[in-house]
């Protein structure tokens, strides 16, 4: 896209005359089009999911608060019409706990990738799930760092090459799911990029779940993970997930590793309730003042 | 605007150092606080707990110092006036979130209680050594207030001072207090509410689909909108334009990055502020900030008995410096004298305001702070008698050091 530059500074894009009205306009930030994903990627469908599942929770996009970190899912709070931050590696989950304790009327989403989320920001991941904040966290795994070029991330599976395993990776891998449970997360799910329709659903369903929810959304990244393992394109990817997805409604968590190519397993591990942060808060806050009565 | 009354405990009260920082921070219509445990800032936190639900403010104990920051930039964006407590090793932590929270034009409050460091120093000690971190601590280029408070009753006014120069700045303000005036116990008198005027946020007030979040004043300060009113903007810490987007061009960093520094500069003397006494006649002047102000005070008093010609200049507005007082003050008088809880921070802006007009002298307190007011005394003895203009700094090293 041809960009100009003003007199006063201000950077202006060109955007041409659109025939077509996209059916998420509302939603997303069209003039920041075209977005930064390389083709075959997995995180526009991620996006395109979470904006629907967002009209299909009813949810006031003006309550909506989206929070990313760095990354290429880090780039996910620029493209979509909420209030939406774009802060610092690994903080989104941070950021957004201190949104939602000074305004319980928000609904905070944070959206980012393994590597943000579960190597940097492992801390807050597990802090958030333990005070069960009203949050739901998108976590797009690509098994990889991708925008700093393919490094080993804490979800690369074992044996797997990155540039920075080049003779395989030698640690095993988080299994976000179980991580996510075991420290208090409500509402578990994993699907793949492939699972557009049962991701959507997913999703819509953790919008209106109260206390920390998790997604994680599996996604090809073609131009690294796929291709230093030789594993051909996006679409070689998605047909991999087609044939090797076992839909699992309800599996204990545990059994949810992911290895080098093999089977994954997708679905809805954890629904449960748990009384959230501001629940909690809010009561101790009434006994105090009754106390003082 | 006034301040909201909920939070003023007005009257006369026997406060530490860190719990007139609660209630200043109360009195200037804070209302939320994200804290992590850390010696010697924990009373800080304690006090806001405690008083937070008659207040009606609220607070979270976060799980380390660089998730505190973050979630009091993102309380900030709610509309409410945010703060935290830490000290030494806790403001290393949080240098990340104070470059995002410069970047993001968040108003919020890091109140540092120094401790002697470096690595994990000694807790239980006051130092002034973390002058310099503040200001230059997170990567980039970027400006920032820090006020240095000498007793419990300025811990209380300039926490208010410091809300009102975020609010209006747009800054993340930092107050740098340390373990002494922390601990040490005064009287405080908190004046009525509506004696109490607090710079209220600057707000958009245009249509909701024309809002630019960094499209800013003649002043460069760009009007603030709430999260959840509607206004579904984008902010990011990359370099953007003033729609918020990130735009990867030199350009855009002159255009995004300048005026973070201008905002600042441009309006150092409206922000700048120093205490002076007897300046007139003064041959040697004391500068000092913060606890050692005290000990430099005394000292002055003492070295005027006997008749040596000097002056004080505290600083209460540490950051930005004032260069343009410093630098007229060098021509006409023989030297300074910088008494500092550190080995040598602040007393390198006033070598450099001085030009090579005036001699600088430097006393390294190391941590014996402010009961040293006899090493002072003999340093201002020196400068006086001293006839040349000497290089550089002139390091003093005290007796009982």
């Amino acid at each position: 896209m041809a960009e100009q530059k003003t007199t006063t500074g201000v950077v202006k894009p060109e955007i041409p005359e659109a025939d077509v009205i996209h059916p998420m306009e509302n939603l997303l930030r069209m003039d920041r089009m075209p977005h930064i994903w390389c083709s075959s990627c997995g995180i526009g469908i991620a996006v395109t999911a979470f904006t629907a599942a967002l009209e299909k929770a009813k949810m006031d996009p003006n309550m909506v608060s989206i929070v990313s970190g760095i990354g290429c899912t880090g780039r996910v709070a620029g493209y979509v019409k909420l209030d939406s931050f774009h802060t610092t590696h690994g903080r989104p989950i941070a950021f957004g706990t201190g949104i939602r304790v000074a305004n319980p009327n928000i609904k905070v989403v944070v959206f980012s990738g393994d590597g943000d989320l579960i190597a940097i920001g492992g801390n807050h991941f597990i802090h958030a799930a333990r005070r069960n904040i009203d949050m739901l966290v998108v976590c797009v795994n690509n098994f990889i760092y991708a925008m700093t070029g393919g490094q080993v991330a804490p979800t690369t599976p074992l044996a797997a090459y990155a540039t920075t395993s080049p003779y395989g990776c030698v640690e095993p891998p988080f299994n976000i799911p179980y991580l996510a449970e075991s420290s208090g997360a409500v509402y578990v799910a994993r699907w793949t990029a492939l699972h557009v329709r049962r991701l959507t659903n997913s999703l819509a369903e953790a919008l209106q779940k109260k206390g920390f929810s998790v997604v994680e959304v599996i996604s090809p990244c073609a131009m690294y993970y796929s291709r230093i393992n030789r594993l051909g394109d996006g679409l070689d990817m998605m047909r991999f997930y087609h044939d090797n997805v076992e839909i699992r409604h309800g599996e204990d968590t545990k059994n949810l590793d992911i290895g080098f190519q093999t089977k994954i397993i997708c679905g809805k591990f954890v629904d449960r309730e748990r009384p959230t942060y501001m629940e909690r808060y809010s009561q101790w806050l009434t006994e105090v003042k009754g106390a003082k009565k | 605007m006034k301040t909201d009354p909920k939070g003023v405990l007005t009257g006369s009260h026997e406060l530490s150092g860190n719990h007139a920082c609660a209630e200043g921070a109360f009195a200037a219509g804070c209302r939320f606080l994200g804290c992590y445990p850390i010696v010697p800032a924990l009373e800080i936190s304690q006090r806001f707990l405690e008083r937070a639900p008659a207040v009606g403010a609220t607070f979270i104990q976060m799980e380390d110092e660089v998730s505190v920051l973050a979630a009091v930039l993102g309380a900030s964006w709610t509309g409410k006036r945010s703060m935290t407590v830490t000290s030494g090793p806790g403001l290393s932590l949080m240098m990340e979130h104070l470059g995002l929270g410069v970047m993001l034009e968040t108003p919020c409050v890091i109140v540092d209680v120094q401790m002697v460091g470096p690595g994990l120093g000694i807790p239980t000690r006051p130092s002034q050594g973390d002058m310099m971190q503040s200001r230059w601590g997170s990567h980039g280029d970027y400006e920032i207030v820090a006020l240095a408070p000498s007793s419990p009753q300025e811990m209380f006014d300039f926490m208010i001072k410091a809300f009102n120069f975020s609010e209006r700045y747009r800054i993340p303000v930092a107050v740098m207090s340390d373990e002494y005036v922390a601990h040490l116990v005064e009287r405080v008198v908190i004046p009525p509410a509506d004696a109490i005027e607090l710079v209220p946020r600057r707000y958009y007030k245009g249509r909701k689909d024309n809002y630019l979040p960094f499209k800013r004043d003649k002043d460069f300060v760009p009007p603030m909108v709430d999260i959840g009113k509607g206004y579904r903007f984008h902010v990011t810490g990359l370099t953007h334009d003033n729609r918020g987007y990130p735009i990867m061009f030199e350009e855009c960093q002159e255009y995004n990055v300048h005026p973070l520094v201008r905002k600042i500069r441009h309006f150092a003397d409206e922000i700048v502020e120093v205490q002076e006494s007897n300046l007139d006649d003064a041959e040697v002047i004391l500068v000092s900030y913060g606890a050692t102000s005290r000990a430099a005070r005394k000292a002055m008093e003492e070295a005027r008995k006997s008749g040596i010609k000097v002056g004080s200049l505290k600083l209460v507005t540490v950051w930005p410096f004032p260069e343009k007082r410093v630098a007229e003050l060098a021509k006409r008088v023989k030297a300074f004298v910088v008494p500092e809880m550190n080995f040598g921070q602040i007393v390198l802006e006033v070598e450099r305001c001085s030009y090579g007009a005036a001699n600088v002298f430097f006393i390294p307190h190391g941590e014996k702070g402010v009961e040293y007011t006899e090493d002072i005394q003999a340093v201002i003895k020196r400068a006086v008698q001293e006839k040349n203009i000497k290089d550089g700094v002139i390091e003093c090293v005290s007796k009982g050091v």
